[in-house]
């Protein structure tokens, strides 16, 4: 007989894993103890992460919040727990966080910029979650900007009011001249007949109007603006004002016209080329040298051109690498099918290019809202700057930690909202290219 | 039979420039530039009478007065008989010392910090994602004074170090004095030095170079070239015989025998801080303000670099690590070889634009009281003078030549790396 080898003809029951390879013990040994050299690092972080959490944690939450003033709360901190060290002083924060945030705005007021803050939160919602918010809610965010300078500034209603008929003449002269005058005509009257309302009869009209039916609320002086209020209108209004600029200024310098592409890389490059804080430099003290003489206008105001100026020369680069990353077969299709330029740029182009710069575009916001601070040095009493004015009273002499931790705090909240809106809408918009 | 015929003259007509193609877009760019211009002479003019109106011309005759305040951290002498323009130059220089340094130190923790990000260890990825996203969603400003607070308040005065018990004591075998007025480390001496060359005379912008760099320079620059031969003369005869033939030690030599010959002879030693009084004397002082706007902005770019650095390795396909470990290239070859030079391309341009961003940010250093070219000719010159349009113009234009040169650099070097696509 041939010596037949043995053949298994049937298959051995699956046997468990070995117990080191699943659940927690196998997750211990991959993630953490893979190697040795993995093992020493593993132990080193657990003894770092373990010392400075038990600091921080300590010093937040075995804390006084009930002082009038730091030696008061050192000496409770002494009273309870025999030391004054590792452990937090909010009692600032408690009897200060009304001033931190809304600076030295009137507090009967208060109501006003929390509105303006819920209000943007509806206006942005047909935005941000497009498939889930009615589009009807497109009309709050068109009307947003004059409410939310409304309510912040207060005063007449009818200033903001013929400030937004501006943009209905406009709209107007376009619908009657367009059969009439023929396109080139009604565009130019669509843009020169505001432009001439505002700056000669917008003014006149609200004060007369104003003098028949006054509707108003309070008024409320820029001086007193502040705290993080003033980040956050600083922030909205830079965003808000420096995508659509930053578009034009994008296209512009793709553009084959050299004039107005030279006009644009130079205007970007200066722009990129300074620091804010420059700018900043030019709000407060040149930008009145520049205009006519007499004219005195706002210092937030020019905060706000030049922080849009500012950002809007970053959001053009973004969107400028947006529209240099889509394929060229793309501008192709657009011209064969008999598209003009703002057609192709406004149904093929724009939607690839600013879908493509989401996190450019995010980021640079995340950017600017944070260059808000800067404010500070200039002499606006955004949050840091206020929290010098804490430290100045002799009650809070010598406390940094707690108002720097609440700062951070809130600064950290808006800029990781936003960075992580960025990835989710990322990932609602990907096509599956990848 | 067709028969060619001349199109029809067209007789110009002046709304072509409007509807006809081939003029509009020369009509939009005439209209544009002479917007521009009038835009542009609008403002001028309001300026020039707005400056009439406040008797304040623009001249630059200023920057000869003397400056009268003084910088406490800087590299060159300067007294506060010194003039304004000598201050700004002073004041520039702080800002490139602030800007290299941060740039050094934010690129070696960006870069290990993005490498950890993708490590297998799960705690250590972990602890590096917590770090890019406190940093990356803070305002810099507020590292930078949170900075300055941690420097001021928990270091120790300099009367710590005092008495029979002190609280405090010098760290690194009594050289470093880490003290609430900043650091004091040992600076060099020469006791035989070679002396100073002096350039530009008396000007505003007079430095002197020390003769004993300039000759331990040239020393170091021909130990690495006569290293680099002896390398070269290694590889040749290793590609001849297959034998390498064994150079460390000449290697060693070559660098260190040079020097240290070099040292005893301009004789070297190290001036340690001691305290005299009530602060420290000797060695070099850097200030709480210079250390604070450092530590802030590198760490505060670290993040974003380590951002860049992380992407750039994660844009290299897995395939190339494969191929690699297929190769039986160990983990940190992989990575220092394949990886990283592939990731280079991808981190360079967004490095860059990193770069640039720390320099402007060293602007405020304005906030913790460093003199830089914010400081000093945005600062109190401006402050003193009243001449808000030229310091703040000429700031802007210092600002502007700093990038464009960092960037242009920069370029060069994207340009050397890039692929070549053949």
């Amino acid at each position: 007989m041939s010596n037949q080898s043995f053949v298994r003809t049937e298959m051995l029951p699956e046997q468990a894993p070995p117990g080191s390879t699943v659940g927690v013990l196998g997750w211990l040994r991959e993630n953490l103890f893979s190697t040795w050299i993995n093992s020493i690092l593993t132990v080193v972080c657990v003894v770092f992460v373990y010392y400075v959490l038990s600091n921080i944690l300590s010093w937040t939450f075995l804390s006084v919040w009930n002082a009038n003033s730091l030696t008061e709360c050192r000496e409770i901190m002494m009273a309870t727990w025999g030391t004054t060290h590792g452990h937090a002083c909010w009692a600032v924060i408690n009897e200060r966080w009304q001033q931190m945030l809304f600076g030295f705005y009137p507090p009967e007021l208060y109501w006003r910029p929390i509105l303006a803050l819920v209000l943007l939160l509806v206006a942005l919602s047909p935005i941000l979650y497009a498939e889930k918010v009615s589009s009807k809610l497109l009309y709050l965010t068109a009307a947003y900007p004059f409410l939310l300078v409304w309510l912040m500034w207060g005063g007449s209603i009818w200033g903001p009011l013929m400030a937004a008929a501006g943009f209905g003449i406009g709209y107007l002269a376009y619908r009657f001249l367009l059969p009439i005058a023929g396109g080139l005509t009604a565009l130019i009257a669509a843009f020169l007949l505001p432009v001439l309302w505002w700056l000669f009869l917008a003014g006149p009209v609200a004060g007369a109007i104003n003098s028949i039916i006054p509707i108003g609320i309070a008024s409320v002086e820029s001086r007193e603006f502040g705290g993080y209020m003033l980040a956050l209108l600083l922030g909205v209004v830079a965003i808000g004002c420096s995508l659509p600029l930053g578009i034009v200024l994008a296209l512009g310098r793709q553009s084959d016209l050299l004039i107005v592409k030279y006009l644009c890389v130079g205007f970007i490059e200066f722009i990129r080329g300074v620091p804010l804080i420059t700018l900043l430099f030019v709000a407060s003290l040149l930008l009145n040298l520049f205009l006519p003489p007499g004219t005195n206008f706002d210092i937030i105001l020019r905060v706000m051109i030049m922080m849009t100026l500012f950002s809007a020369a970053y959001m053009a680069e973004v969107i400028r690498g947006g529209l240099a990353a889509l394929p060229r077969g793309q501008y192709e299709g657009a011209d064969s099918l008999g598209l003009n330029y703002w057609q192709a740029q406004r149904l093929i182009i724009m939607p690839q290019a600013l879908k493509i710069s989401i996190p450019g575009i995010v980021s640079t916001f995340i950017g600017i809202f944070k260059d808000t601070t800067l404010v500070s040095i200039i002499g606006l009493f955004d949050v840091i700057g206020l929290s010098s004015a804490i430290r100045a009273d002799t009650a809070w002499n010598g406390i940094y930690w707690e108002l720097f931790a609440f700062i951070g705090f809130l600064f950290f909240v808006v800029c990781f909202g936003m960075s992580r809106y960025s990835m989710y809408l990322e990932r609602k918009l990907q096509t599956g290219h990848r | 039979m067709t028969t060619l015929t001349d199109p029809p003259k067209e007789h110009f007509r002046l709304s072509m420039l409007l509807y006809d193609t081939r003029y509009r877009s020369a009509t939009i760019q005439v209209v544009a530039l002479m917007g521009f211009m009038l835009l542009a002479a609008w403002l001028l003019s309001n300026t020039i009478q707005n400056l009439e109106a406040l008797g304040k011309p623009v001249e630059f005759g200023f920057f000869s007065e003397p400056a009268s305040y003084d910088i406490n951290q800087r590299l060159l002498e300067y007294d506060s008989r010194d003039s304004h323009l000598r201050a700004a130059f002073i004041g520039l220089l702080n800002t490139l010392v602030v800007a290299v340094l941060g740039c050094i130190t934010a690129t070696i923790v960006g870069v290990l910090v993005g490498v950890l990000r993708l490590s297998s260890n799960w705690l250590v990825a972990k602890i590096m994602t917590v770090y890019v996203e406190m940093f990356r969603n803070v305002p810099v400003l507020l590292w930078i004074v949170f900075a300055m607070a941690i420097l001021i308040e928990s270091l120790p005065a300099p009367r710590a170090f005092r008495g029979e018990n002190p609280t405090a004591t010098m760290d690194l075998f009594n050289t470093v004095a880490v003290t609430n007025r900043g650091v004091y480390i040992p600076e060099a001496l020469f006791s035989r030095s070679l002396g100073d060359i002096h350039f530009f005379g008396e000007s505003a912008m007079r430095f002197d170079v020390s003769l004993d760099l300039i000759a331990i320079i040239i020393v170091l620059a021909g130990s690495i070239f006569a290293m680099r031969k002896v390398t070269a003369w290694a590889n040749k005869t290793q590609e001849q015989t297959g034998d390498r033939p064994k150079i460390w030690h000449i290697l060693l030599g070559l660098i260190f025998v040079p020097m240290l010959i070099l040292l005893v002879a301009l004789g070297f030693h190290l001036g340690y801080p001691e305290l005299k009084g009530f602060n420290f004397t000797g060695g070099t002082h850097l200030r709480n303000s210079l250390i604070a706007l450092w530590l802030a902005l590198s760490l505060y770019t670290a993040a974003f670099i380590a951002e860049i650095v992380r992407g750039g390795i994660l844009a290299i396909s897995h395939g190339q690590t494969e191929a690699a470990a297929a190769l039986g290239l160990r983990q940190g070859r992989i990575m220092r070889l394949v990886i990283l030079p592939q990731a280079l391309r991808v981190i360079i341009p967004p490095m860059i634009s990193n770069y640039l961003n720390l320099t402007k940010n060293s602007s405020l250093a304005i906030a913790v009281g460093y003199m830089d070219i914010t400081g000093t000719l945005g600062g109190i010159t401006m402050n003193q003078t009243g001449r808000e349009l030229e310091c703040v113009l000429l700031l802007m234009l210092v600002y502007l030549a700093i990038s464009l040169s960092i960037s242009a650099v920069m370029n060069w070097y994207n340009e050397r790396v890039k692929l070549v696509e053949r």
